[in-house]
């Protein structure tokens, strides 16, 4: 009896149950992230594969062309006793402007066969999503087939075209019409400065009748430019393919509606890799199409990154400066605890409540008094006093400035007394030493600082919907024009990005793998970023290192 | 470098307490045959105080120019407190408070009109714990004269090899300069110190316990290089080991409790104290 009791008491003791219990504590955590990851990849990168085509042959005659996309067993609530148990599938049937819906679901008792012929055809369209089917070439086509003779050869060799045909006319109205655009609207706000200023000089009135001269010219400039781009689009819509879908009926497609076609089931896994990485690139690199469900995400990485990199540069002397000042300067005493408490209370308030103050103080009142006193000639159109990248950046950098306090003061506080006596014994001022000595020790925790703060500001969203991000942005911050940045401008953000295309997009079924891609490449954005600044932070580590012998 | 502001200055207009003619810039071997008497520092009536907490009582003494002085006594008798009145360092510590005088070549340091980083130039100073900067072994030495100003490269490595040849560590250092200091053994470590003290040409050096944490054959090198350091500086050591007092010092004070006991010629002290206190300490009755 006493035996096994003791054996328990010294059970209790050891603390191997305790061990257990904060094992199983990481353990959980690690299989929740990896879990939370998994489910995301597999969900995400699973679209971009160009997977077998069906042909689905029902008991009705009746044919169905399609991706395979989910499988379950008919829900009770749906069901007459006869079909109880059985399964059904769904497929993706594409052509929504044909058959109204992208998806249909069939009765596994409903097939009378499935088949995965080669010549069955996906086509990526620019508009209504993508269309199935099979593909020949118009009757009245007047292109030449290729040497091979097959008209399947001589239809890529079409599609390519008009894509370089698209290229073309995008080149043309972005760089040629956009820039003329640019250069009216300059005309325009000088010619409104002159007004404002009320001169009624000769001289002024001479720049006038210059700038109106110049906006003329410009505005036959820009008729000529029309006229080709009118060009360029009636070449790219003479090319005609037919497309016959399932039902049998064929309809005419544009080639210029025609992004891509390929044929899933001839393909061998070779030239599927290749298409795999090719649609990856394409979705990372692209600009979004049909109100984000298609297309890439390239503006909302291109925001997410810049708005980072420009809430840093404003938190960081700030922050920095501000835990200097409170460790190094201030008096230690029950103020500047209270300040300190009240930092570490600001890390907690509520991230839209930052977007309130952003929208109210930054948008409103700063951005306001800027375009009266800057920009009086675009009024009333806003140039600052509306969400901008600028903004967003400032409501972040306020939003995240406790954090870097509070990991910069740990920074300086872990910087041994000896350093500090060291210098000054040397005859330096308090100012040298913290120049010299304290903040090159303390600067592996004020990038850790650093880190927490990119981390928490790519994640957030609710605070930018104030304050600058919008769902589809036309330019991106950063262009051609002077002065390069253009920190007024609205953009767009892989977070507000995921929310729109997942809960505001008119074809949710379709945006759903793009929504688990966006959030992938969002991970992707912070780990990159933090990984950048962990890299740093080690580099500096092993420079000043502070171990003694 | 322009005069520096510091915290512990008041605005009062700021004197420099180096006469017309450095005595630093002189050369050494003319120093050596001046009067071997004539006063450094001379310390009157020093109370001290950290809060409410009194950590010297009347403390006086004279220390000469081109002397080894050092401080004995048990832990917390206060000669770590008096020789950091010496180059005010005691100013870093909040609350506390020096009440008397202490005179540099006849001024008084805690004149408000003094420049404290201008005091501290003149009097550098040796921690207890070795402490080099985490930079490279150039850096750590070069810190002291870049802050006061020497930018040109040449007088800047010629200042740090004259001032680690006087520290002994030329030698041991000379390839690998560019090395991170941390590198260092404990020894070389605090040689490096006091070559980083020695960089920016003081008068006096004071030195906390330099060997406390270091082996015998480094204290010995250390010991060596007090003993060479007095023929251009003015030396004051703290130190626990009395042996090592008696090695290095020309004169000696005893403390305890905050008071000075006995200060005088070493040879006298150790042979005959005249305070009964003082001849327990040295002869191991307690402490």
């Amino acid at each position: 009896m006493g035996k096994p009791s003791l054996r328990m008491k010294e059970f209790w003791r050891g603390g191997e149950l305790f061990v257990w219990m904060t094992a199983s504590g990481v353990a959980i955590s690690l299989l929740m992230v990896a879990g939370m990851l998994v489910l995301i990849m597999f969900n995400g990168l699973g679209q971009f594969w160009p997977g077998t085509l069906q042909q689905v042959t029902l008991k009705t005659q009746e044919t169905v062309i399609g991706h395979l996309v989910g499988e379950e067993t008919i829900p009770h609530s749906m069901t007459t006793d006869a079909l109880l148990g059985q399964r059904r599938f769904r497929y993706r049937v594409g052509n929504r402007d044909q058959f109204g819906s992208e998806y249909r679901w069939i009765n596994e008792s409903e097939i009378a066969s499935i088949s995965a012929p080669d010549d069955l055809v996906f086509v990526e369209r620019r508009e209504w999503g993508p269309a199935y089917g099979r593909i020949s070439l118009a009757a009245e086509s007047t292109a030449a087939t290729n040497a091979d003779g097959s008209a399947w050869s001589t239809i890529e060799t079409l599609v390519d075209r008009a894509n370089q045909l698209r290229q073309r006319i995008e080149h043309l109205e972005r760089e040629d019409i956009g820039s003329i655009n640019y250069r009216i609207e300059k005309a325009r706000l000088a010619r409104q400065t002159l007004v404002l200023k009320g001169a009624n000089n000769p001289a002024s009135f001479e720049a006038d009748r210059r700038l109106v001269e110049q906006i003329a010219a410009l505005e036959r400039e820009y008729l000529s430019k029309t006229d080709a781009l009118e060009q360029l689009h009636k070449e790219a819509t003479q090319e005609v393919v037919l497309l016959t879908l399932s039902t049998g009926r064929s309809v005419r497609l544009s080639l210029d509606q025609v992004l891509a076609v390929s044929r899933p089931n001839a393909m061998n896994g070779f030239e599927k890799a290749v298409a795999y990485v090719r649609n990856l690139w394409h979705f990372v690199s692209g600009e979004p199409r049909e109100a984000n469900t298609e297309g890439g995400i390239f503006p909302a990485i291109f925001g997410t990154v810049l708005m980072v990199f420009l809430m840093t540069l404003a938190v960081m002397p700030f922050g920095v400066m501000a835990a200097v000042y409170l460790r190094e300067y201030a008096k230690q005493g029950p103020l500047v605890r209270l300040v300190r408490i009240a930092v570490n209370n600001l890390a907690g308030v509520p991230s839209i409540v930052f977007g309130v103050f952003g929208l109210a103080f930054f948008v409103y009142a700063l951005g306001g008094t800027i375009d009266q006193i800057l920009f009086p000639e675009s009024l009333p159109n806003p140039t600052f006093g509306t969400g901008g990248i600028l903004w967003a950046s400032l409501t972040l950098a306020l939003l995240t400035v406790p954090v870097v306090i509070v990991a910069t003061e740990e920074g300086l506080s872990a910087v041994p007394r000896d350093f500090r006596e060291g210098s000054v014994g040397l005859g330096a001022t308090k100012f040298e030493t913290i120049r010299h000595v304290i903040l090159p020790c303390a600067l592996p925790g004020i990038l850790t600082g650093l880190i927490l703060a990119m981390a928490r500001a790519a994640g957030e969203v609710a605070p930018l919907m104030l304050t600058g991000v919008v769902k589809l942005a036309p330019a991106l911050p950063l262009d051609e024009y002077l002065p390069f940045l253009h920190l007024e401008r609205k953009f767009m953000h892989l977070g507000f990005h995921i929310y729109d295309v997942g809960f505001q997009s008119p074809n949710v079924e379709a945006a759903k793998p793009m929504v688990y891609m966006t959030t992938l490449i969002l991970i992707l954005v912070v780990v990159l970023l933090n990984l950048a600044a962990v890299m740093l932070r080690n580099r500096l580590r092993k420079r000043f290192a502070t171990s003694a012998v | 470098m322009e005069v520096q502001s510091d915290r512990m200055t008041v605005t009062a207009p700021k004197v420099s307490l180096r006469p017309a003619i450095s005595p630093s810039r002189l050369a050494s071997p003319q120093r050596a045959f001046g009067s071997p008497v004539q006063t450094k520092i001379s310390v009157r009536d020093l109370d001290f105080y950290y809060g409410h907490r009194q950590a010297l009582f009347h403390v006086g003494l004279t220390i000469r120019s081109h002397s080894v002085t050092a401080f004995i006594g048990p832990s917390g008798c206060g000669k770590s407190t008096l020789l950091r009145c010496l180059n005010r360092m005691n100013d870093l510590v909040e609350g506390a408070r020096p009440v008397g005088r202490v005179e540099l070549d006849g001024m008084d340091i805690y004149d408000p009109a003094i420049d404290v980083t201008d005091l501290r130039k003149r009097v550098g100073m040796v921690f207890q714990k070795s402490n080099p900067f985490p930079k490279s072994i150039y850096d750590n030495v070069a810190y002291g004269p870049r802050l006061h100003g020497i930018k040109d490269k040449r007088s800047l490595d010629e200042r740090v090899q004259h001032s680690l040849q006087g520290a002994g560590l030329w030698d041991e250092v000379k390839d690998r300069l560019q090395h991170s200091a941390v590198g260092l053994s404990g020894g070389q470590q605090q040689r490096l110190c006091i070559a980083r003290a020695l960089a920016v040409q003081p008068e006096v050096i004071l030195m906390d316990e330099p060997c406390s944490a270091l082996d015998p054959i480094a204290t010995g090198k250390i010991e060596e290089l007090i003993y060479s350091l007095k023929e251009t500086y003015t030396v004051v050591i703290v130190t626990h080991n009395m042996q090592q007092a008696a090695r290095v010092s020309d004169q000696c004070g005893f403390f305890l409790m905050g008071e000075l006991v006995e200060f005088g010629d070493t040879k006298t002290i150790f042979t005959t104290p005249r305070d009964k206190r003082t001849e327990d300490y040295i002869t191991g009755r307690f402490g």
